[in-house]
């Protein structure tokens, strides 16, 4: 049968198509048949996930991987509330996202039709906005704002809640429509009465600390990152998500800082007389419950993207919205060397002093796995994690030399986010060696998504990082909970050597500190397809340093305590 | 903690479906209880007008409203007070009248400066209109006959001279 008209699902996809979207990732059902009708003669490509939650997170890693949207399209009902989890994930770490979802006739909405969810209300908190179209014509404006907020100011998932008549009808719309959203700003101009502002304060200092997050990452800011650091010659460290932002095998840099961040980012925090926050929200991962004990002593400087970061928990002494590449481009103009020196050398020694360290011996230590990626890639993979322990030890111990080469859940925490954002990522940079490391936990809760892997014959290479117990948790429950250990054991977990050959993967295995370099060689040389690679480790190893929720420097422990030590004030 | 206080914020919006819902949701998401909300389409039906009172503390009211500013279909979002704005508010009252106090009501009524849109031989109905406060004190006045029903529309404010709010 050879289709005549245009309909609203053509229109939908020839603005993704004209807009530069390769990849769409999915899964199928009633409501959506007529997007994947379209699809049919579309040069877009399906990448067909084993669940939505796992295309929401690959969507995720493609976006975080190339800096551009990341495309989602589901069912109605429950194809489109398990894209919930990937929506927040997005949301909390400003990802550009589109999440289409097939919805069910107009008519029927709001009675209770089958695989009618109200879509559009519940995802009201885990997005930048949304849409239900009621009429085929309005597609293709629709698709343009999308795009658009999705992927200016402050990036993040918008969702489309699509009727199957709608984009079953035939659409007459010009392609040509205006973008018009009176609402909707943000800031374009560079702010050079703020900018002054900032370079007057930074003048004055002589213990000066970048803090890089997430918007240097995503505004590309690297280079200008650089030279304001070097030109300066201030100390820089990064939030979880920051990472990559500034090449952390340099002098300058302290690593990350927050509850696992390294000794020596924390103790400058705590003694700097300036901090710099260039696209970090003060979160709670990195401030104390009591925010008034943050670098008491230090100016505040802030830039933001968003202007309701600024001031929400930390009050600067100076701040300016914008994009941190355009800001930093002007600022770098006003900026010269500080007296630093000593306060380098203070860092410095410290670095020395207070390494980040792990015993070899006596059992195999996620800690040596992760080192040893990063020794034997340089630093040059693009990483992608899960959430927990290793996490932050891949936080620790992989030095990232890539801006967008770290791709982690840090607001939303998100378990099962790590392997399918390793798929997304490999997609979008087809060259690059992409890792994942993941807990046993997590990685279970995606794990359905290795066929996907498979099919699209992606050279992942998936570490997971065994330890037979949810580990996080597990610390916590042993630091402050008696060691009364709960709900926190992983019995009955598979072979993944195994379950790698089943999925017709190849699986690698490591089990003694002594196998270490060899297997990761032959895991980083195999490219076949994806990997998995087994690191069983030691059981009940714990993430350290370590400052309890809602603490400060001060209260930071380097190593395993002596005594049972006090439930933290801060959540968790 | 801040104070609590009740403030009074006037939001320019596009006239969308789910405007209302992306709004409220800002404010509960902060534990803010509104106390009142008036939506009416403003001169050009593309867009309304939103006022709503909400007690909370200010500093959050600073978030709530940046939140709120950020949303794509809010133009804009402000608090209000003073003296640079007016404020109106509408109340239907339902008062118990019986022969004995039948006068006396009506006294009282005519006093407050009511108009009485309503009578029957057990009740009136009064309309008021003024600011808020004032509106609180004159249903004061009426309360001791025995008041069966209030329904106040809720604030709406507009700047004085020739800025639009
Ligand atoms: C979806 C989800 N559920 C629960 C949690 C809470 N949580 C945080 S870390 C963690 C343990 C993770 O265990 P595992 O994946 O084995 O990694 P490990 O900590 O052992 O490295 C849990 C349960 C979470 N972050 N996300």
């Amino acid at each position: 049968m050879t289709k005549k008209t245009t309909t609203g699902a053509d229109v939908l996809l020839k603005v993704l198509e004209n807009y530069g979207v390769q990849y769409i990732f999915g899964h199928p059902g009633g409501a959506a048949i007529p997007i994947f009708d379209a699809l049919y003669d579309s040069p877009l490509e399906l990448v067909l996930t084993r669940h939505e939650q796992g295309a929401t997170h690959m969507a995720d890693g493609f976006a975080r991987a190339s800096g551009k949207v990341g495309v989602v399209l589901v069912t109605s009902g429950p194809g489109a509330t398990n894209t919930v989890t990937g929506l927040l994930t997005a949301m909390m770490d400003s990802v550009p996202m589109i999440v289409l979802c097939g919805q069910t006739i107009r008519e029927n909405l709001g009675k209770d039709a089958f695989q009618e969810a109200d879509v559009f209300s519940m995802t009201i908190p885990v997005v930048k906005h949304s849409y239900l179209v009621k009429d085929v014509n309005d597609i293709p404006r629709v698709m343009k704002e999308a795009l658009h907020i999705a992927t200016t100011g402050r990036p993040g998932p918008v969702v489309i809640d699509l009727p199957k008549d709608v984009t079953g009808a035939d659409c007459t719309a010009s392609l040509d429509v205006e973008v018009n959203l009176p609402g909707y700003t943000y800031q374009e101009k560079v702010d050079s009465q703020g900018i002054k502002a900032l370079a007057d304060l930074l003048k004055k200092s002589k213990k000066p600390l970048i803090l890089a997050g997430n918007g240097c990452i995503i505004s590309s800011a690297e280079k200008e990152l650089a030279t304001l650091v070097r030109t300066l010659q201030s100390p820089v460290i990064t939030t979880l998500l920051g990472k990559g932002a500034f090449p952390e095998n340099d002098p300058l840099s302290m690593g990350m800082l927050g509850m696992h961040g390294t000794a020596y980012a924390n103790m400058a925090v705590d003694k700097c007389d300036l901090i710099f926050s260039i696209g970090s929200r003060w979160d709670d991962r990195i401030t104390p419950g009591n925010i008034e004990k943050f670098c008491p002593d230090a100016m505040k400087l802030h830039i933001d993207i968003d202007p309701a970061e600024i001031g929400k928990i930390v009050n600067p002494d100076a701040s300016v919205v914008g994009d941190a590449k355009l800001v930093l481009q002007e600022l770098n103009k006003l900026v010269s060397e500080l007296d630093s020196k000593e306060w380098v050398a203070q860092c410095q020694a410290n670095k020395k002093k207070y390494p980040m360290k792990f015993k070899i011996h006596g059992g195999l230590k996620a800690q040596h796995v992760i080192d040893e990626f990063s020794n034997q890639t340089g630093g040059n993979a693009i990483v992608t994690t899960d959430v927990g322990q290793h996490q932050m030890w891949a936080a620790q111990f992989y030095k990232t030399q890539l801006p967008k080469g770290w791709i982690s859940s840090g607001g939303a925490g998100t378990m099962g986010f790590g392997m399918p954002s390793a798929i997304g990522a490999q997609l979008a940079k087809p060259k690059a060696c992409v890792i994942c490391i993941c807990g046993d936990g997590g990685f279970q809760m995606t794990l359905p998504e290795l066929s996907t892997a498979t099919v699209q014959n992606l050279p992942i290479k998936i570490v997971i990082i065994d330890n037979k117990f949810l580990g996080m948790v597990r610390q916590w429950q042993g630091l402050f909970y008696d060691n009364r250990l709960s709900g926190v054991e992983l019995k009955g977990s598979p072979d993944f050597v195994k379950l790698a050959q089943a999925y017709g993967m190849k699986g690698f295995r490591i089990k003694r500190p002594a196998d270490v370099s060899k297997v990761v060689a032959e895991a980083l040389a195999y490219n076949d397809g994806p990997c998995i690679v087994h690191a069983e480790v030691v059981k009940e190893d714990n993430v350290f340093p370590m400052i309890p929720a809602g603490g400060t420097a001060g209260d930071m422990i380097l190593e395993e305590p002596k005594k049972r030590m006090e439930k933290p004030k801060g959540s968790t | 903690m801040s104070l609590l206080n009740t403030h009074t914020i006037s939001l320019f919006v596009t006239n969308a479906p789910g405007v209302l819902s992306r709004i409220s949701a800002v404010f509960a998401r902060r534990a803010f209880n509104i106390d009142s909300l008036v939506v009416s389409p403003a001169l050009d039906g593309k867009f309304s007008r939103m006022t709503i009172t909400a007690v909370g503390d200010s500093k959050s009211l600073d978030q709530i409203i940046k939140q709120c500013s950020k949303l794509i279909d809010v133009i804009s979002a402000q608090e209000y007070d003073g003296i640079s704005i007016l404020e109106k508010e509408l109340a239907l009252i339902k008062i118990k009248t019986s022969d004995k106090y039948r006068t006396e009501v009506l006294q009282v009524i005519q006093h407050i400066k009511a108009t009485t849109i309503d009578l029957n031989d057990e009740a009136v109905v009064i309309q008021l209109t003024g600011n808020s406060e004032d509106l609180d004190s004159s249903i004061a006045m009426v309360e001791k006959y025995g008041i069966i029903e209030i329904v106040r529309t809720g604030k709406v404010l507009m700047t004085k001279g020739t800025d639009k709010t």
